[in-house]
């Protein structure tokens, strides 16, 4: 490999236009004759619309129209869908509402749109949605999942009878019942998963211009899978058919998951486009970014593990319900069935496990993926009832753990997932080691010396990424396939570019992706340019979620390269007069082994675009595709390790450390990966400790701005101590597993262990804000308080 | 509507502007500098720091009439002559960015941090001063190490310079 190859830490290509102010985001973009859009939006959570008045808004200055729901579906767009269908227990299919880009009769949440306004400046479209008057009728609302299931709770859509959207299950019920019946000891706790914002900080945008003459849209918007959307917006929500929609993710902001849905407001600006005759663009604010960004999380849960006399876990059972929200969001059906209860075994052997999800609709915010995606609910159920358990049963929770991990791979576990390599004890070890667990007694009587309370808790995750193969997931209900694709092009001159279906809005792919070509043809990753997010430029790609971009997207890259290699190779044997099994690359140059011979990596490009001395029947030219649909999840797998203290009096609790050992397999770039891992980590520990969306009875999300949404800034968060562990991924041609969302699931059960370790009361719901982990603290030392 | 001049990274720029534009718009659209991001409506995120009279300020916090007269430097004025800053550069170096939506408003905060501090930044204080400016990617442990950084290669300059 050269210095550029897999394994270096190699800095970022794309840095120099962000730090210069050069980046080019959706808002950045213009086209000539634009107007703004606006949105109005319902402010009740639950009401009948009974009549709109633009009257006085259509009079205001610079306002080219008020359109509304009705004309949306007058004019054929079509519904919202989810694209994953779930079969409940008995059989039927998931119950989904209609969810209408702007709604003319119910609205089911606070913020939903119900017209849009366009005008000549963002100021004016502002002043004449306010001036649009809408008449509601309220209905009664509610909030809360649990709440949405009782008899005689507020009927959300009619086609969901009790606000259930399907009542799903997984894994062998007798068997795990069995299990309890005959258990040596029994834990059962009730874990709720709280309600997160995923908060990029690019807020949403879209600029949409159409083009009369040539029938033809072209969409900018902040997008995680430009390809995914256009297949979307065209073959379901009628807005064209795809070859005459071009969608353009420019440089995007993070995603965090909230970037990968089509939501109302990008299709209304294509269709307002076509209906005012003039480009139109759409920035959220932070407000409508908390309001109509997908949520994530919301689930309640009750948990039951079962031991035999010698500490083996022998079932789990579990029972959650989940929030989705008024509606069905693009992929929200899947993230608390299969991307959360196949995660239920853990690490751990489990030998039986049963899990029922109901979903449910609330007069809410949808909920869809967030970093993580149902990953982070089953690591923290997991490992806050390991926890628990070693706590009950008076066994070092280390140890507990270990006990029942497993050892050998592949690992069938009761629920669907085959674990195809790892080795949890070595990232447990590692993490200890570093972690100095053996001596945590003596930092805990010096942290009391000085009043504070020490605990230490630690977190042993497994999640799955690069959701796959297609044929599975087409099987499980998913509407698309998952693979990934990838187009290698080099010059005539031998520079080259790689085209990707995989997106990138932060993750460093212009870097890692040309790391891979660099390390195929020793040259320098300069010579590279990564293409990604144009539909007229890539054929079609699935783009970044699950952290897939490195297993899925890149071993398509491989697969391209190797079909580039294969015919270069042919060449440099023909043009050098050798066997075509004698050439090897080394150094930019292809080489005759044993011999002197040599071709420059850029003649021999040349030479197949000249083509005045080609093969018998090659065709000119040096460029390949590829298709990759990978055989299996990956596991990637770590131990995390925090330690915290606690100011008795205020409750406030201080990380002291964390200590994350991961198990990503190959990692073609260390520095990206561990700026990954912090990244998540402190969205984790938001949502330990910060975050939290919050609904008053009435359906008003109180947490609507950074002003009482708590976001992680730097003084919240500690400086990490990353490390880590190898297993190849057997799965996939560069062994790798997926790095992007571990932080983000693996860390909030160790802040909640390390906090709970301290105050010595197993009781506490995040976010542990200081109020919380003050009032656990009382609940649990009355004696010591009062003193 | 208010005709401001403001000198954006040296240059004069005017515009007559509603008297509501706020000055990161002006730089935005009046400018054409979209290097200043929005990041939040209520002053707390620091996308859009800029200095102004060489202080840091958030430019969504600010009229554009209330600049008018002042010198402004935002991200883009501040590599000089192709080379990068030390702040910029050192950013790059310790991989303190990953999407770059946060960066500008983050740079311009940490050159400002470390004018008023020099070489007596440490991290608690670091991390104290950037509670004004958020970050959802790179979780800021990139960050503070990039502004640490930054700080002694300045304050190194500064020495070797005396
Ligand atoms: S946009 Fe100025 S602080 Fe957020
Ligand atoms: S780098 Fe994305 S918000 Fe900071």
């Amino acid at each position: 490999m050269g210095v550029d190859g897999i394994g270096a830490r190699v800095k970022r290509k794309e840095d120099r236009r962000f730090i210069t102010g050069k980046g080019r985001y959706t808002d950045d973009m213009t086209a000539p004759g634009m107007g703004f859009a606006a949105f109005v939006r319902s402010p009740h959570a639950h009401a009948k619309v009974k009549s709109i008045d633009a009257s006085a808004a259509l009079d205001m200055p610079g306002v080219e129209a008020v359109l509304t729901g009705e004309q949306l579906v007058g004019d054929g767009v079509g519904n919202l869908i989810c694209g994953w269908m779930i079969h409940s227990k008995d059989g039927t299919p998931m119950k989904m509402g209609a969810w209408r880009a702007l709604e003319p009769e119910i609205v089911r949440h606070v913020g939903q749109a119900v017209a849009v306004v366009v005008a000549d400046t963002l100021a004016q479209a502002r002043d004449a949605a306010e001036a649009v008057v809408v008449d509601y009728e309220e209905l009664p609302a509610v909030v809360d999942a649990v709440a949405a299931l009782e008899p005689g709770a507020p009927q959300i859509h009619p086609e969901a009878e009790n606000n259930l959207i399907y009542d799903w299950e997984i894994g062998d019920e007798a068997a795990v019942n069995a299990a309890f019946d005959s258990a040596k000891h029994v834990t059962s706790m009730e874990i709720s998963n709280n309600r997160l914002v995923p908060n990029a900080m690019e807020p949403r945008a879209a600029l949409a211009d159409y083009d009369e003459a040539e029938e033809h849209y072209t969409l900018w918007t902040t997008s995680q899978n430009p390809h995914v959307a256009r297949l979307v917006l065209s073959a379901f929500y009628n807005i064209a058919p795809e070859h005459k929609l071009r969608v353009i993710a420019p440089d995007v902001g993070g995603g965090f998951g909230s970037k990968i849905y089509v939501y109302p407001e990008e299709m209304v600006c294509l269709w307002a486009s076509k209906r005012t005759g003039r480009p139109v663009k759409w920035v959220a604010d932070r407000t409508e970014a908390f309001l109509t960004d997908a949520h994530g999380r919301d689930h309640k849960s009750h948990a039951e593990i079962a031991l035999d006399e010698n500490n083996r876990i022998t079932a789990l059972r579990v029972k959650t319900v989940a929030n989705l929200g008024a509606y069905m969001s693009l992929f929200s059906s899947s993230v608390p069935t299969y991307l959360y209860a196949t995660l239920l075994s853990g690490q751990y052997d489990i030998p039986a496990i049963h899990c029922n999800v109901k979903t449910v609709y609330t007069n809410t915010t949808p909920v869809d993926a967030y970093r993580g995606a149902g990953r982070p609910e089953a690591t923290f159920l997991v490992e806050r009832i390991m926890e628990t358990t070693a706590r009950e049963i008076g066994m070092d929770p280390a140890e507990f753990r270990r006990k029942n991990f497993i050892t050998e791979f592949p690992h069938q576990t009761p629920v669907i997932m085959c674990y195809d390599s790892g080795d949890y004890n070595a990232s447990l070890d590692a993490a200890m080691k570093a972690a100095d667990y053996a001596n945590f007694g003596a930092r805990k009587a010096e942290a009391a010396s000085r009043g504070k309370l020490r605990g230490i808790g630690m977190s042993c995750y497994i999640e799955a990424c690069g959701i796959a193969p297609s044929q599975a997931v087409g099987s499980l209900g998913a509407g698309v396939g998952l693979w990934e694709s990838a187009e290698v092009r080099v010059n005539p001159v031998g520079t080259i570019e790689v085209l990707t279906g995989s997106h990138s809005h932060g993750q460093g792919h212009e870097t890692t992706f040309a790391q891979l070509v660099a390390d195929r043809f020793g040259v320098g990753t300069d010579t590279v340019q990564i293409v990604h997010g144009d539909t007229d430029k890539v054929q079609f790609g699935m783009g970044t979620y699950g952290s897939r971009s490195g297993a899925v997207g890149m071993s398509a890259v491989v697969k391209a390269l190797d079909k580039v290699e294969a015919k270069a190779k042919k060449l440099a044997a023909h043009l050098m007069e050798a066997s075509e099994g004698d050439i090897v690359v080394e150094g930019g140059e292809f080489k005759v082994a044993g011999t002197d011979k040599s071709t420059p990596f850029f003649q021999l490009a040349l030479a197949a675009y000249t083509a005045h001395n080609m093969p018998e029947g090659m065709e000119p030219g040096l460029k390949e595709g590829a298709f990759y649909d990978p055989t299996n999840f990956t596991f990637p797998a770590g131990t995390y390790i925090c330690e915290v203290e606690v100011d008795p009096d205020t409750g406030k609790t201080e990380i002291v450390s964390f200590v994350a050992a991961d198990d990503f397999g190959k990692i073609i770039n260390p520095m990206i990966v561990e700026g990954q891992v912090h990244g998540g980590l402190t969205q984790g520990i938001g949502q330990a400790l910060l975050e939290n969306a919050a609904y008053d009875e009435s359906g008003q999300l109180i947490t609507a701005s950074y002003m009482d949404y708590c976001m992680p800034r730097a003084d919240d968060v500690p400086s990490f101590n990353l490390m880590t562990t190898e297993t190849i991924c057997p799965g996939n041609p560069l062994g790798m597993k997926g790095c992007g969302e571990a932080g983000a699931i693996g860390s909030p059960p160790a802040v909640i262990n390390a906090i709970t370790d301290a105050i010595g009361n197993n009781e506490l719901e995040m976010p542990a804000t200081p109020e919380r982990v003050w009032r656990a603290l009382q609940a649990a030392q009355p004696a010591q308080a009062a003193e | 509507m208010a005709t401001v001049t403001i000198t954006v990274n040296g240059k004069k720029r005017s515009a007559t502007v509603e008297d509501r534009t706020l000055l990161v718009n002006f730089l935005r659209e009046n400018a054409g500098l979209t290097g200043t991001h929005v990041g939040c409506d209520t002053s707390q995120c620091g996308a859009c720091v800029v200095h102004v009279d060489g202080k840091a300020v958030k430019s969504c916090t600010m009229l554009a009439a209330q600049a008018d007269g002042a010198e402004v430097v935002t991200i883009e004025g501040l590599a000089q002559g192709g080379e990068l800053h030390p702040v910029q550069a050192a950013f790059h170096e310790h991989h303190g960015l990953q999407c770059g939506f946060c960066t500008p408003g983050m740079i311009m905060a940490a050159t400002d941090m470390i004018n008023r501090y020099g070489a007596k930044l440490d991290e608690a204080t670091i991390r104290k001063e950037l509670d004004g400016n958020i970050c959802r990617c790179t979780g800021y442990h990139n960050i503070v190490k990039a502004i640490k950084a930054a700080a002694d290669a300045m304050a190194g300059t500064a020495q070797a310079a005396e």
